[in-house]
């Protein structure tokens, strides 16, 4: 019992942290129709930039308050790099989809590049705060905190998202430009403008995945973006792409049925596990690469 | 008598096709002029052309300003209302919903829906894909003219109803045209008679005849070389 409460807690912080790097994904696409394969990069510039500040701090602050305060700039990074990206790469080329995938691969290839470039291929530890470490009983069951803080983030990502989604402006333009974008625009509403807003806030949602995700591997690394975009892709098309909570649904999943594998049928399996599962979804549920209304 | 809405020469080309070949008229700044021709000669191109929905080259002129190289967004804030083809309402929003995207501060509650869409405003919390055909298009008239606008683009906006509500419809258009001038497409010719006062026929992506509707409408002769159709064979409204 205390070994399922364990593996359960964990495939749900591990599904927070998937859906924290796919809901950005998934926004992006449902209303832009942008595959974008360079969210990874997002993700690899928010983890390297909290690293990096985390670092420059003095030793003496406490690793917490470091920590909040690196998680701030990874959000100004990540909003920045989408922005960047949206403005400089994406916009010249809507209506073009191919040119948009070879340009966002091209991207996250380049990037790796760039951060072994400059801070080497090697992976560098990043400081835990005492309240993400440990473990805390829950009916027999050791279980780690910080996979309560990954939830938390989640769960607090997702409500605010569906409160901006259900209860603003900017979530009342995007809910109709999922749907029809070009008759939104036909309403006299800058949708280019939104798509710019949009591209900045999954920017800064993949760049606080990256911060969480090298918290939970303890480590920094050029790779780890690409890594967890993969998830990420593998989420968004099970959960419906343009869909936010059909990503969170497919996002703890995921993280469920990938450790339930990884501990009951072999170590490994869980990756495995998880393919079989988008393959499943696909026969039996093809609409789910349709989109659905966010 | 002042234009409000002028094409010069306006040419659209969607890969090798030639949809428009050097459209060139004119939209008096009142009443409703409808926009006639058989299917696939131009006539919704002519009217993406306008906005900015299609990739368009020549003189496109509202009042006074050349619009060919705005962007649709900034032509319909510049006040030209479109209600397309199809309705279009997003379907997954509220009706009041809707309108908010226009008119962010009154949506259902302007008073423009209430005097001239009541049921609407019964039907505020329903989502807008779960409305009746002629539902969707009140909302989607009702969106435009949540908007001060110099034009409205009217894109067929009774296919697919039943007589009553093209009558409503017409009802409608024809009370808007009183302060807002109309560029209206569509096929039914008794509701053209009823409202247009002016006509525009093309063919083959280019204009074939100007001139006064009632005249065109009621020459059989003119209409069936024309359009294919009569009022004859149509019957009268």
């Amino acid at each position: 019992m205390s070994d399922l409460l364990l593996i359960l807690v964990t495939g749900l912080g591990l599904g927070a942290l998937y859906f924290l790097a796919a809901s950005g994904l998934s926004l992006i696409y449902g209303l832009m129709g942008v595959l974008n394969f360079a969210h990874g990069s997002f993700m690899t510039a928010g983890a390297y930039a909290a690293w990096v500040t985390m670092d420059a701090m003095p030793s003496s602050t406490a690793v917490g308050l470091r920590l909040l305060v690196a998680v701030l700039v990874a959000l100004v990074v990540g909003t920045l790099v989408g922005v960047v990206v949206e403005v400089v790469l994406i916009r010249p080329l809507y209506r073009h989809h191919i040119q948009q995938v070879l340009v966002t691969v091209g991207l996250s290839l380049a990037s790796v590049a760039a951060v072994q470039g400059v801070f080497g291929s090697d992976p560098y530890p990043v400081a835990k705060p005492s309240f993400m470490r440990g473990t805390v009983d829950v009916l027999g069951a050791r279980l780690p905190v910080d996979r309560f803080v990954y939830l938390a983030v989640a769960l607090l990502l997702l409500g605010g998202l569906l409160a901006l989604l259900r209860y603003t402006r900017l979530g009342l333009v995007i809910r109709a430009g999922v749907e029809n974008r070009t008759m939104v625009e036909a309403l006299g509403i800058d949708v280019q403008r939104t798509f710019t807003i949009v591209f900045g806030l999954g920017g800064a949602v993949a760049a606080l995945a990256g911060v969480l995700f090298s918290q939970y591997a303890g480590t920094v690394s050029p790779l780890q973006g690409g890594s967890l975009l993969i998830y990420a892709f593998i989420v968004v098309v099970i959960g419906g792409m343009g869909s936010l909570t059909g990503t969170a649904v497919a996002a703890f999943a995921v993280g469920l049925v990938q450790q339930l594998a990884n501990y009951y049928a072999a170590s490994g399996i869980g990756d495995l596990s998880v393919v079989l599962l988008l393959a499943l979804v696909l026969l039996l549920r093809p609409s789910s690469l349709q989109g659905a209304h966010a | 008598m002042t234009s409000v809405l002028t094409l010069e020469d306006v040419h659209v080309r969607y890969g090798g096709s030639h949809v428009l070949q050097g459209v060139s008229f004119e939209v008096p700044d009142t009443g409703v002029t409808a926009l006639l021709g058989r299917n696939g000669v131009g006539k919704t191109t002519t009217l993406k052309a306008v906005l900015g929905l299609a990739p368009r080259t020549g003189t496109i002129r509202v009042r006074d300003r050349e619009v060919q190289g705005e962007r649709t967004h900034r032509i319909v804030a510049g006040g030209v209302g479109y209600v397309p083809e199809d309705r279009e309402v997003f379907g997954g929003l509220t009706v009041d919903e809707n309108l908010r995207l226009v008119d962010q501060a009154s949506g259902v509650d302007a008073p423009i829906v209430g005097e001239l869409f009541p049921d609407l405003v019964a039907r505020r919390h329903q989502r807008a894909g779960t409305l009746s055909g002629g539902q969707q298009q009140m909302v989607s008239l009702a969106r435009v003219l949540l908007r001060d606008n110099d034009l409205l683009l009217v894109d067929e906006p009774t296919k697919g109803l039943a007589p009553k509500l093209v009558t409503e419809v017409a009802d409608v258009l024809a009370r808007v045209a009183t302060t807002t001038p109309i560029l209206l497409v569509e096929q039914n010719l008794p509701l053209v008679r009823r409202i247009a006062d002016t006509v525009v026929v093309l063919d083959a992506g280019t204009v074939v005849h100007r001139g006064d509707a009632a005249a065109l409408v009621e020459d059989p002769e003119l209409t069936t070389e024309l359009l294919g159709v009569s009022m004859r064979a149509k019957g009268a409204a």
